[in-house]
């Protein structure tokens, strides 16, 4: 049985994302939508897999905008949706959220936020909780796996009781990281879809669902805010912990909470150290922090990454002058914690011990010194595209055909695998040289390809995934056609969202819930708008490199080049040779052979890698994917590729 | 009856590289702990494991509470490395005199060795640190015996074999099948069991 739909009462391991997706479907939600992104993905992985069983509409949505979109026509229709990203995706989604905040909802709607402290697995640390702030919505920050779930239920309550969206907010360390969970009981009803909209104008609930008259609208939306910062007076996810009269207070929310509890306990304050944890963070309970605030003249504000609840909390004490003292903080503004990257228990601790004047742990200095002998020796382990990669090979072929072409062109990278080309020594040879949002690469050559008029001549490409390419790719490249912007766009289709685990997309016959569903064709689309199109296997070097030397020596119209190969751990691929891969070391040259090591130190696929003692190349057999993309760059030919029988 | 903990919380740290099955590793002994009655945090960084890089989970066991997903410097009590520069990588912060290491001895190179850039340590470097640095370590060929078997990935499954049979934890074959019957296909949880049995006969 799925462990999604555990019985009531029974105790389980959950991820932070399973917690949440339990607490939506014990809060009885119908529909839940969302475009993957690393950390929230696992959220409607989960729910999908139990769609059937739960009657629930699941989508992975082109973007997160229209995930939003999707979620909140179930909620006019009365029903309770969930809409769910990481922290990117509340930018996307940002200009819908502005006026969704205003028109109100109806059926109970949460957007759930898992954001990315320290970016461990994204191109920033971007934090959403001041959308919060300024779209004026109530925002929850689960702070251990139970929360999580309970939070996540009552947020859809929340939601029903303010007419409004309410945002969760997760983060890596809540999300990917697992605790025990009690289960709670699962609903049996099924609501209808209505939607009612001939009541007046003014009316959030009877009328049409629309932000103005915005006077009317927006009064309304304060009061809502209101209302929901007096719940969060009596809400039992605050909680104290700590004696009547501490020396300090801290005042912490989401994995910080745990942070601060181990701190308290590593430097054993329990009974001079008091911790505040507020799981409502948005708008703040006034009454309860003036309660606390009282207790101690010393407050440290542990949070992650900017000092969002810090600002709240001082501006707080600055409105009640007469109620609130003068208090000494500790926290990002005056350096005690930074505000770039994530936190851990020994940052707080560290920090915890100066100022309560007690000794942090360490360990024997002998010990100490060792250990640092031994970083020493440890080689870095960078990141780099898998054996068998298609990127890697489309990349090679991007950069034979610019060298071939010799006028220095460049591409313009986005968002997905393919990043790591502009980011880390991935690769030994460099062709992207810009990287922002998604969809954001095709914007940019489009801008670069019109500046021939001030004697920039060098050719422009953009590089872009197939999910990406429906993400928001699209409005780039009319803008490309129709200013006549003269840029070759590549398509690197390895046939699904494969950054984030294979989540389908639109260009796919499957949905989220395994429903045959039509496919979106990118050549089609691309051909509609009037670029010329090619498509080309990625691993056919000599092929693919003279279709993009054609397109970059003719001038003038938007060419684009689908380079369609399957991502090497897909379910289909992984496990499965296409080659047996060796090295033939009569025939390799090693170091004399001029190649400057080509294979290992410029293509550097982990699995080629280099026998010191033999000063030879080897190929490892444990990780060889058996793509045999290798053999076609040897100049020795010296790299040997047998066709593996099929299975 | 009451299984004690030799230490509360119980701090151990399972490392790798992306694709070697660290995150299930992780999972399949949580499970098997739950099922024992302990609270389990797992702390995990998993984003990027599909990518060649460095992939670590924190497990936290405890009788009391959920604890802190990144366990604080210096307090590994167990390092599970299924490579062995991972396992020095985790030492060099989560190390002190009191920490058990068991190690696999199959290398993945990481790029940066591959161009030349940087040595690998020498197993007897590693194996002498391991010496110096640890109260107790363990140093098995698993991947060889996963590959004997038909497949590398079970690496990860003759570790864990092998942790059971050093007693640091209270886990045995009977919970280890266990879970393999909650979680694992039918048709491939014998050599599920094979794989165990194996590791803890490396020890």
């Amino acid at each position: 049985m799925n462990k999604l739909l555990s019985a009531a009462n029974k105790e389980v391991l959950f991820m932070g994302n399973e917690a949440i997706a339990r607490g939506a479907l014990e809060a009885g939600v119908n529909v839940a939508a969302a475009y993957p992104g690393t950390p929230s993905s696992e959220v409607i992985e989960n729910l999908a897999s139990v769609a059937r069983q739960r009657n629930l509409y699941v989508e992975w949505s082109a973007n997160e905008k229209v995930a939003v979109e999707v979620a909140a026509a179930a909620s006019f229709a009365g029903l309770r949706s969930m809409c769910v990203m990481k922290q990117n995706g509340v930018n996307v989604a940002s200009d819908f959220l502005l006026h969704l905040t205003a028109s109100g909802t109806r059926g109970g709607i949460v957007l759930v936020s898992c954001e990315d402290p320290g970016a461990l697995s994204s191109v920033n640390e971007g934090e959403s909780r001041y959308f919060a702030r300024m779209l004026e919505m109530p925002l929850l920050e689960p702070a251990d796996f139970q929360e999580a779930k309970d939070l996540t239920k009552w947020a859809f309550e929340l939601s029903e009781k303010v007419h409004n969206i309410v945002m969760l907010r997760s983060v890596t360390r809540m999300s990917h990281a697992s605790g025990n969970v009690i289960c709670g009981k699962l609903p049996a009803k099924i609501p209808r879809a209505r939607f009612v909209y001939d009541g007046p104008l003014t009316d959030p609930l009877k009328g049409p669902v629309i932000s103005t008259p915005v006077g009317v609208k927006h009064k309304l939306q304060q009061e809502k805010l209101k209302k929901a910062g007096e719940l969060f007076e009596k809400s039992p996810f605050n909680k104290y912990i700590g004696p009547p009269k501490p020396q300090i207070l801290i005042i912490t929310s989401s994995a910080c909470f745990l942070y601060s509890r181990e701190a308290v306990s590593m430097l054993g304050l329990q009974k001079r150290v008091g911790i505040l944890k507020l799981s409502c963070t948005w708008p703040l309970p006034e009454k309860l922090l003036k309660k606390y605030l009282r207790l101690a003249s010393k407050i440290m504000v542990v949070e992650e990454v900017l000092p969002f609840m810090e600002e709240n909390i001082k501006v707080l004490a600055a409105s009640y002058p007469r109620e609130i003292d003068a208090k000494t903080f500790h926290g990002k503004i005056d350096g005690t914690f930074p505000s770039v990257g994530e936190l851990n228990p020994d940052m707080v601790a560290q920090e915890l011990a100066k100022i309560m004047k007690v000794k942090y742990k360490t360990l024997p200095a002998s010990y100490a010194r060792e250990l640092q002998r031994v970083a020493a020796v440890i080689p870095p382990r960078e990141q780099t595209f898998c054996p068998g990669c298609p990127h890697r090979a489309s990349f090679w072929d991007i950069n034979t055909a610019l060298k071939l072409d010799g006028r220095e062109g460049f591409v313009c990278g986005d968002i997905g695998c393919y990043a790591m080309a502009a980011l880390f020594p991935a690769i030994g040879f460099h062709t992207v040289h810009t990287l922002h949002s998604m969809g954001s690469g095709t914007g940019l050559a489009s801008g670069f390809a019109k500046l021939d008029m001030f004697g920039f001549d060098k050719p422009v490409l953009s590089v872009c995934g197939d999910s990406t390419f429906y993400h928001a790719v699209l409005p780039a490249l009319i803008n490309a056609r129709h200013h006549q912007a003269d840029i070759t766009f590549v398509v690197m289709d390895n046939a699904g969202t494969a950054m984030t685990g294979f989540q389908p997309h639109p260009g796919l016959t499957l949905s989220a819930t395994d429903e045959t569903v039509p496919a979106v064709d990118i050549g089609k689309i691309c051909a509609a708008i009037g670029a010329k199109v090619e498509t080309s296997d990625p691993f056919d070097l000599e092929a693919t490199t003279k279709k993009l030397n054609s397109f970059l020596e003719k001038k003038g119209n938007l060419k684009v080049l689908i380079l369609k190969q399957v991502c090497a751990l897909s379910p289909e691929k992984k496990g499965k040779k296409q080659y047996e891969v060796k090295v033939n070391e009569k025939l390799c040259l090693g170091d004399e052979c001029g190649c400057n090591r080509l294979c290992t130190r410029i293509f550097r696929c982990p699995a080629l890698t280099w026998d010191k003692a033999k000063r030879k190349a080897v190929v490892d057999e444990v990780i060889c994917a058996g793509c045999g993309f290798c053999a076609l760059i040897c100049p020795q030919k010296a790299i040997i590729k047998t066709e593996v029988a099929a299975r | 009856m009451k299984i004690f903990l030799a230490k509360d919380p119980m701090n151990i740290i399972i490392t790798g590289v992306g694709g070697q099955g660290n995150v299930m590793a992780s999972r399949v002994l949580a499970d098997m702990l739950v099922a024992k009655g302990f609270y389990v945090t797992i702390g995990e960084t998993f984003g990027m494991s599909q990518r060649g890089g460095s992939v670590m989970s924190h497990l936290r066991v405890s009788q009391k509470s959920t604890w802190s997903p990144q366990i604080p410097f210096g307090q590994a009590d167990i390092v599970m490395a299924l490579e062995p520069s991972e396992a020095l990588r985790v030492l060099s912060r989560w190390g002190n005199p009191g920490v058990a290491v068991l190690s696999n001895s199959r290398v993945v190179y990481p790029i940066g060795v591959i161009t030349g850039d940087y040595d690998y340590p020498h197993e007897q470097k590693i194996k002498s640190i391991f010496k110096k640095l640890t109260a107790k370590s363990w140093m098995i060929d698993a991947t060889s015996v996963a590959m004997e078997m038909g497949n590398s990935v079970l690496s990860n499954i003759v570790m864990i074999g092998a942790l059971a049979q050093t007693k640091l934890l209270p886990i045995d074959r009977h919970a280890f099948e266990g879970e393999i019957n909650k979680s694992v296909a039918a048709d491939k949880r014998d050599v599920n069991l094979v794989a165990f049995d194996a590791g803890a006969k490396m020890i």
